[in-house]
């Protein structure tokens, strides 16, 4: 009932003086709108790398080989010794490995009746579309008598089916990959061009079987037999990505034949791991706006007070009735700390709905889903109506401290 | 007005013992009372007089609990203001005391109604109809059709009857008036008079502070001050004689 009563001739008090208090509420509203566009822009980000991690699966690590010397030059990633199929297959049997697959991967043009288009081709194991967390919207995946056997099929990504056949039904068709004909029988789900965060598509892919890949598109390699660029394996849940990268590492160490002492000549990439580094760049960026916005709220705060100061002096007189009619110090002190509140309340909601549209155009620039949770409404809020309690202290005390008889012959 | 918590009239409702208050001004020190003995009994209707720095008004804040004194003692209705806190104050400030001032001070943004209410609102026991008592004040003094009406569209008359309603809406024992009738012509004085006088009939303490012997004439009893004391005091013996039994 008291504070009923509080907020009404506060409201009033607001309200009898429009363009004051929104100067005042300014700095409370720039405020909470930083503070609203950085958790958004925080939970954004989160999302989206969480999304990203997911779309590639947190647990997965790829074998490279490394980049060999020539006459003191390094070859780049990849240009070393490749690894075989009995690699992958040692690899699959380490009991902490839930599937592993071999990948050879190169470019080269697919030609359909109705276009042509270059494109990575990938050849893999049985096991590829599950370590790359692939789906398939349309048609089915190889088999794995297909896959041992080499057959001339194919599973193609969401970009290349619309820039082979524009018109849609690819389900079946042939189509020639380095003049080598295929059919296809299953379209991936597609993940979305950011996907892997490298700026690649990673739906312009065709995926064959490994053999047959090798065999008729890629090529072998002269001096290793069955080899596969790279390795892909899942680390089982609940095992750490660590030891299992090591354990990985010393075992190729052996089957490669590394003496003790010499380097690698081969690298295991742990995605997820690069996905959220990328992401640190965001905090720096939430860091900053954090900080904007604790200075805005300050500055807003200061403003608030001073206001209410003057406010508390122009309305000695009011003070002074009130205490001579009853009113306790208690009670103005309320009467002000209310308004203080109220005055920074109302900014934060103005806040709030430009900070809104402070996060609907970060998200759109982040490309990162649209995130306004209600803990980011509440943390803007509460931190509007705190700046009014602090701030509005020192300003309500001093009315509620105001002796009776002197504030009611002021004028 | 009928008050169930009035004192048995064999005690004084205000009495004041030695009352003394001094203003510093600068390196200056101002005797505004001068150890001021009274005693003002329940029902009666008190006017004060005297010129300008008389001490008539600083008589007032203290009796009104909205200043306190430099010495002496002041009772209200058998309680000593100076033992008391602020919240105490506050309180018989609201429930026992009625102001009414020369310059009404109503809250100019609210009707006359919420005006009438305020006291409520501060009150610390819980008042129930709120807005029945604030009604039935303001219709006592003459102004139950005006009671949506904000103080500006009402004539310094009925602003004062609002105040006065304000005064009365808490039922308070005593009802203090610091020159009602100081910004008002003498028509609505004579008005305003009688409310007053009606009022003191009904049962109700009250008193007058004035410069004005005609509105004073309305008053059953006149006090005059003189540089901080009692001039004189149409009561006089009776005061001197019940003093000693209070002490």
């Amino acid at each position: 009932m008291k504070l009923k009563v509080a907020s009404t001739s506060a409201l009033e008090a607001l309200i009898s003086n429009p363009l004051r208090s929104l100067l005042t509420m300014l700095g409370i509203i720039i405020g909470v709108a930083s503070v609203m566009v950085m958790m958004s822009i925080g939970e954004g980000a989160r999302a989206q790398i969480d999304a990203q991690i997911a779309s590639v699966g947190s647990n997965l690590l790829t074998l490279n080989p490394g980049g060999i010397q020539r006459g003191g030059r390094n070859q780049g990633g990849g240009s070393g010794r490749p690894f075989t199929e009995a690699d992958v297959t040692a690899i699959a049997d380490l009991p902490f490995v839930e599937a592993a697959t071999g990948v050879l991967s190169g470019q080269a043009t697919a030609v359909s009746e109705e276009g042509n288009w270059v494109t990575t081709v990938q050849g893999g194991g049985p096991d590829y579309f599950a370590v790359n967390n692939w789906t398939i919207s349309e048609g089915r995946l190889f088999t794995d008598q297909e896959a041992r056997s080499g057959s001339a099929v194919v599973v193609i990504g969401a970009s290349t089916v619309s820039n082979l056949f524009p018109n849609g039904n690819a389900i079946g068709q042939r189509i020639r990959i380095n003049s080598v004909p295929v059919e296809i029988i299953g379209i991936l789900e597609a993940k979305g061009q950011s996907g892997g965060g490298m700026g690649m598509d990673r739906d312009d892919t065709v995926v064959g079987p490994l053999s047959m890949v090798r065999n008729r598109i890629v090529g072998g390699n002269r001096w290793v037999s069955r080899h596969v660029s790279r390795i892909q394996f899942l680390v089982r849940d609940g095992y750490d990505i660590a030891s299992a990268q090591d354990e990985v590492a010393q075992l190729m160490r052996d089957r490669r034949k590394i003496a003790p002492g010499e380097a690698d000549n081969f690298s295991i990439f742990n995605f997820a791991d690069m996905i959220k580094q990328r992401g640190a760049a965001m905090n720096t960026m939430s860091m900053l706006l954090a900080f904007t916005a604790a200075v805005s709220l300050l500055v807003g705060g200061v403003g608030v007070m001073n206001i209410m100061l003057v406010s508390v002096t122009e309305r000695t007189r009011e003070i002074g009735l009130r205490m001579a009619i009853g009113a306790r110090g208690g009670d103005i002190l309320i009467q002000f700390l209310v308004e203080a509140v109220l005055l920074c309340t109302l900014g934060g909601l103005i806040g709030m709905s430009l900070g809104w549209l402070g996060a609907f155009g970060a998200a759109q620039v982040g490309k990162w889903p649209m995130s306004v949770s209600p803990v980011i409404i509440g943390t803007a809020l509460g931190a509007a109506a705190s700046v009014g309690l602090i701030f509005g202290f020192f300003p309500a005390r001093r009315a509620a401290q105001l002796d009776p008889i002197q504030a009611l012959r002021h004028d | 007005m009928n008050m169930s918590s009035e004192p048995s009239a064999d005690r004084p409702i205000i009495s004041c013992r030695n009352l003394s208050k001094i203003y510093r001004m600068g390196d200056q020190e101002v005797h505004a009372l001068n150890r001021v003995s009274l005693d003002i009994w329940p029902g009666e209707f008190v006017a004060i007089m005297g010129p300008s720095g008389s001490g008539k008004s600083s008589l007032m804040n203290l009796i009104g609990a909205l200043d306190r004194p430099t010495s002496g003692e002041m009772w209200i209705k058998g309680s000593e203001l100076s033992a008391m806190s602020r919240d105490e104050l506050a309180d018989l400030r609201n429930e026992t005391l009625g102001f009414v001032f020369q310059q009404f001070n109503l809250l100019s943004r609210q009707d006359a109604l919420s005006n009438v209410k305020l006291p409520l609102r501060y009150a610390r026991r819980e008042i129930s109809d709120l807005d029945a008592r604030a009604r039935e004040c303001l219709e006592m003094v003459g102004l139950g059709n005006r009671m949506d009406h904000r103080p500006m569209q009402l004539s310094g008359g009925q602003q004062q009857r609002v105040a006065i309603a304000r005064a009365l809406v808490n039922r308070p024992s005593i009802l203090l008036a610091d020159e009602p009738t100081g910004a008002l012509d003498s028509r609505t004085t004579a008005e305003i008079m009688q409310l007053l006088v009606q009022l003191s009939r009904q049962g109700i303490t009250i008193v007058l502070v004035t410069h004005e012997a005609d509105v004073a004439a309305y008053a059953s009893r006149q006090i005059h001050f003189r540089d901080g004391d009692i001039e004189s005091d149409s009561a006089a013996p009776r005061t001197n004689m019940l003093s000693e039994q209070i002490s």
